[in-house]
C-alpha cells in the first residue's frame, strides 16, 4: 500500500526566526484518517499547508500521491477545507461547489451532475440555488466540504473545519464526515484542537508540541468502525482520550525542563 | 449609504411630509414677511420661471450633464486602471498612498481657469477634465481598498486550485471590490456634476448651466437662476439615483441587512 | 536601537518624498519638452503658455507681478491667510452643524427618514451658484463679506461630518451597549462614554475630507463676491492675465494646493493627538 503522504525531515523556519516545525517525519497510508492535534504554535496548521504546497518547507521533502507536493497541487490531487468556509457570496451554493470544476474546464453537464452528487453526499440536496449567507454556519461548512470533494481527490486536508461551530453541531458533523469518508474513500488529514474530536474521527492521532514544532507522539486509535454515538461512551474511548491528553501535557513538560 | 428605493410607505412618508412642509414654509415666509424678490424668490415664482423657460433649461442642463458624464467616465476609468496597478504591486501602493491622499487635499477647482486656458472655454473638454480629476480620487482610493480586502484564506484556496493570477483577479478580487467601487461611484456622480457647473463658472459656453446661473444672478434674474439651480439638482440627483440603481442590480447577491445571515 | 530605526524610517520617507517630487518634475518637463519639440496639439497645444517651466513658476513667486505690487509670494501668502480664515470659520461651523444634524438623525429613526434624503440632495445643489445671493443677504444684515464666504464653506463642510456622525454613533457594538445597560447608564452617559469614542474614527475620516472642502468653498465663494483679499480673488485676477504671465496663475495654484494640504495635515495632527493612534490611511 503506497503512502498517500510521505514527509521526511521537514523543517520550517519563518522570517524573524520562529521555528514552526523541526524534523518532522510522517507517513500516511491510503484510506487513513489522521488528526494533528496540539497547542497553539505547535505547527499543525503549518504542516497541513506544507502538505498542500501552500507553504514551502525550509528543509526536507514532501511527497503526495507519489509526486512532489507542487505537482500534486497542480494535478488537483487534494481538496482543502478551512475553518472559515470561504464561500463566495456572489455565487449560489451550486456555483460555489462547481468552482474547482469550472477552473478545470469541465463541461457544464458534467459539472452539474457532479455538483448534484456532492450536495447529496453532504445532505444539502435542494439548497443549490441558495446563497451562502442564507445558510447556517454548519451548512456552509458542508458546502465547503462538498466543494473540496468535487474532484474526488485522493486526499482531503482540513484545518479545524468545525472550530467555529457549537458542540452539538460539531458532533453531528463529525458523524457526517465519517460517512462521507467512508463513501468517498479519501484519505483525510485533519487539524483540530479538540481531543474528543480527534479520538472519535481518527485512525491515528498525531500529537504535536510547540517551540519548536515537532511530533511528540503518534497514537493509533483502534476503536471499531463505523463509529457512532455509542463509541463516545465506550470505556476504550475514554482511555484513548486520556492517552492523548497525557501526551499533550507531556509535550508541554518537556519544554519546561529544556 | 444607499438611497432608500423605499419598500414601504412608512419609509417614504416622513420625507414627503418634510418636502411639503419645506415648500409651504418657504412660500409662507417669503409672502408673509414680504421678503424682497431679489433675496429669495417664492417657490411659485421659481416654478413659473421654470415652466416658461423649460426648453432652454433642459437644453442647458443636458449640455452640462454631458460634461459631467464625460468627466465621470474618464475619471473613473483612469482611476480603475491605476487602482489595479497599485493593488497589484503592494509596495508601490503603500508608498504612494500618502501622496494620493495629499493630492486629494488640493482644491482641484482652482485649476479651472487653467483648463480653460488649455482647452477652449466654450469647449466641453475643459470642464470634463475638472470633473474627471474630481472623480479620480474617491474611485481610486476605494477600488484599491476593495481589491486589497480579499481574505488570505480566499487566496490560499485559489492557490490550492493552482490557477493563474488573472483568474484569481477575475473570480475573487473583482467581486470583492465591487461594493467599494460602487460606493465611490455614487460619490463621483455628484462630484462630476458640481465640478462641471463650477468649472463653467470660470468661463463657459452660454449653452451651459453654470455660465447661465452666473449671468442671471448678476442680472438679478433670481427666479431664473433658481430655476436653473433646480435643473442642476434634478440632473445631479438623477445621475446619483441611476448609479445607485446599477449598484443595486450588480450587487444583488449582497446579504441584505434585514436578512438573517450567519457567518 | 529603536531610535535609530525611527531616524532611518524618517530618512527613507524624506528620500521617497524627494523621489516623487523629482519624478513629477521630470514628467512635467519631459512632456513639455517633447510637446514643444513635436508641436503637439493634443490633448491641448503644448507651448510655453500652456505649460510654463516649473522653475519659472517658482521664480515668479519671488518677483513683482507688476511695478506697483510687492513680491508675488508676499501677496499670495497674505491671500492664503485671508482664505484660511474664511475656511477655518467655515470648517468650525460646518463641523458643529454637521455633528448636531448627524446626532439628531442618529437619535430618531423618524427624523432620519424625513431628512436624510434632503441632506444627501443638498450636496447636489451647486451652492456656489447661490453664493452671490448669500453674500448680498448677509451684507444687508451688516455682516462682513468674508463671514458670508465662511458660511458657503460651512455648507460644503457639514455633509461629510453629518453622515460620518450618523454612521459612527450607530457603530457601537451591541455587546458594548448591553454592558452599559447592565451598569444602568443613562442615555447621555452612553453617548459620551461609548457612542462618541466609537464614532471618532469615522469623524476624523470625514474631517479630512471636510478640511479640503472648506478650502474649496472659501476659494470659490470669494469669486462672485469679488472679494479681492483671498486666493479666489488672486486666481481670478491672474486668470485674466494668463496669456501674458501664465506662471503667476500656476504659482497661485501652487500656494492654494499647499494651503489645502496644510489644512489636511492639521486635521491629521489633531487626530494623532486626540485618538493617540495611527490615523487610518484611507480617505
Amino acid at each position: 500500500m503506497t503512502n498517500v503522504v510521505e514527509i521526511q525531515g521537514v523543517s520550517k523556519q519563518f522570517k524573524g526566526g520562529t521555528v514552526a516545525l523541526q524534523d518532522i517525519d510522517l507517513q500516511i497510508e491510503q484510506g487513513e484518517f489522521v488528526s494533528l492535534i496540539g497547542p497553539s504554535g505547535c505547527g499543525k496548521s503549518t504542516l497541513l499547508r506544507i502538505i498542500g504546497d501552500l507553504i514551502e518547507p525550509s528543509r526536507g521533502t514532501v511527497a503526495v500521491n507519489g509526486k512532489s507536493a507542487r505537482q500534486a497541487r497542480r494535478d488537483h490531487d487534494y481538496g482543502i477545507v478551512f475553518q472559515d468556509a470561504v464561500l463566495y457570496n456572489w455565487r449560489t451554493v451550486a456555483k460555489n461547489v462547481a468552482l474547482p470544476l469550472e477552473l478545470a474546464g469541465w463541461p457544464r453537464e458534467r459539472r452539474q451532475q457532479r455538483v448534484e452528487e456532492m450536495l447529496d453526499l453532504v445532505e444539502l440536496r435542494g439548497f443549490g440555488d441558495h446563497h451562502p449567507w442564507q445558510l447556517s454556519g454548519g451548512m456552509q461548512q458542508r458546502v465547503s466540504i462538498a466543494r473540496a470533494l468535487s474532484f474526488e481527490p485522493a486526499l482531503l486536508l482540513m484545518d479545524e473545519p468545525f472550530g467555529a461551530l457549537d458542540e452539538m453541531t460539531r458532533e453531528r458533523l463529525n458523524a457526517e464526515l465519517l460517512q462521507i469518508w467512508e463513501a468517498s474513500g479519501a484519505t483525510i488529514v485533519f487539524v483540530t484542537h479538540s481531543i474528543a474530536e480527534a479520538v472519535f474521527l481518527s485512525t491515528r492521532v498525531v500529537v504535536m508540541s510547540p517551540r519548536p514544532g515537532r511530533v511528540s507522539k503518534v497514537i493509533p486509535i483502534e476503536l471499531a468502525q463505523p463509529r457512532t454515538a455509542e463509541t463516545r461512551e465506550d470505556p476504550r474511548f475514554f482511555e484513548l482520550a486520556t492517552e492523548v491528553r497525557e501526551a499533550l501535557h507531556f509535550g508541554g513538560q518537556v519544554e519546561v525542563i529544556a | 449609504m444607499t438611497v432608500a428605493v423605499g419598500r414601504r410607505v412608512a419609509d417614504w412618508a416622513p420625507a414627503a411630509v418634510v418636502l411639503v412642509a419645506f415648500f409651504g414654509l418657504w412660500e409662507g415666509i417669503v409672502k408673509g414677511f414680504h421678503i424682497q424678490r431679489f433675496l429669495l424668490p417664492a417657490p411659485d415664482a421659481i416654478w413659473h420661471a421654470f415652466r416658461s423657460n423649460q426648453p432652454a433649461l433642459w437644453h442647458e442642463g443636458w449640455f452640462t450633464f454631458q460634461e459631467a458624464l464625460g468627466g465621470f467616465a474618464i475619471g473613473c476609468g483612469v482611476a480603475i486602471v491605476f487602482a489595479i496597478v497599485v493593488a497589484r504591486w503592494e509596495g508601490l501602493g503603500s508608498a504612494l498612498m500618502p501622496y494620493t491622499i495629499a493630492a486629494n487635499a488640493i482644491p482641484i477647482i482652482a485649476f479651472a481657469p487653467i483648463t480653460n486656458a488649455w482647452f477652449n472655454p466654450l469647449n466641453k473638454t475643459s470642464k470634463m477634465v475638472i470633473a474627471a480629476v474630481l472623480c479620480f480620487f474617491p474611485v481610486f482610493v476605494n477600488v484599491v481598498r476593495g481589491l486589497r480586502s480579499v481574505k488570505p484564506e480566499q487566496l490560499e484556496l485559489m492557490r490550492s486550485y493552482a490557477v493563474g493570477e488573472l483568474t484569481v483577479f477575475r473570480l475573487v478580487r473583482v467581486p470583492t471590490a465591487l461594493p467599494f467601487f460602487f460606493t465611490a461611484l455614487r460619490v463621483a456622480s455628484v462630484l462630476a456634476m458640481i465640478g462641471a457647473i463650477v468649472g463653467e463658472y470660470y468661463g463657459g459656453s452660454l449653452d451651459s448651466l453654470g455660465a447661465n446661473i452666473e449671468q442671471d444672478a448678476s442680472l438679478f434674474q433670481f427666479e431664473k437662476a433658481w430655476a436653473e439651480i433646480a435643473i442642476a439638482c434634478i440632473f445631479g440627483i438623477g445621475f446619483y439615483l441611476a448609479v445607485a440603481l446599477v449598484e443595486r442590480f450588480a450587487t444583488r447577491w449582497q446579504p441584505r441587512m434585514d436578512t438573517a445571515g450567519t457567518s | 536601537m529603536v531610535r535609530a530605526a525611527g531616524v532611518g524610517q524618517g530618512a527613507r520617507r524624506a528620500g521617497l518624498l524627494l523621489l516623487v517630487l523629482a519624478v513629477l518634475w521630470g514628467a512635467w518637463e519631459g512632456f513639455r519638452a517633447l510637446g514643444v519639440h513635436y508641436h503637439w496639439q493634443h490633448p491641448f497645444p503644448v507651448d510655453s503658455t500652456s505649460m510654463p517651466h516649473i522653475h519659472d513658476m517658482l521664480r515668479a513667486l519671488f518677483e513683482h507681478p507688476n511695478a506697483a505690487s510687492p513680491l508675488l509670494i508676499v501677496t499670495l501668502l497674505k491671500a492664503a491667510a485671508f482664505t484660511a480664515k474664511e475656511a477655518a470659520l467655515g470648517f468650525a461651523m460646518g463641523t458643529v452643524g454637521g455633528f448636531v444634524i448627524g446626532a439628531a438623525l442618529a437619535h430618531s429613526r423618524m427624523l432620519q427618514r424625513g431628512f436624510l434624503p434632503y441632506v444627501v440632495a443638498s450636496q447636489t445643489v451647486p451652492i456656489l451658484a447661490i453664493a452671490p445671493m448669500v453674500v448680498i443677504w448677509f451684507g444687508s444684515q451688516h455682516v462682513t463679506a468674508w463671514v458670508s464666504v465662511a458660511v458657503i464653506a460651512s455648507y460644503l463642510t457639514f455633509f461629510p461630518v453629518a453622515i460620518a456622525t450618523l454612521r459612527g454613533l450607530h457603530a457601537a457594538d451591541h455587546r458594548a451597549l448591553e454592558l452599559m445597560r447592565s451598569y444602568a447608564a443613562g442615555t447621555w452617559t452612553v453617548l459620551w462614554k461609548l457612542r462618541f469614542p466609537t464614532a471618532l474614527p469615522y469623524l476624523f475620516s470625514a474631517l479630512k475630507i471636510s478640511a479640503t472642502a472648506s478650502i474649496v468653498g472659501a476659494i470659490i465663494g470669494e469669486s462672485p463676491s469679488s472679494i479681492q483679499g483671498g486666493l479666489g480673488g488672486a486666481i481670478l485676477n491672474f486668470a485674466q492675465y494668463y496669456t501674458f504671465q501664465p506662471q503667476n496663475l500656476w504659482a497661485t495654484n501652487l500656494i492654494a494646493a499647499l494651503l489645502g494640504i496644510a489644512f489636511f495635515l492639521v486635521v491629521v495632527l489633531a487626530e494623532k493627538i486626540v485618538v493617540r493612534a495611527a490615523p487610518e490611511n484611507v480617505a
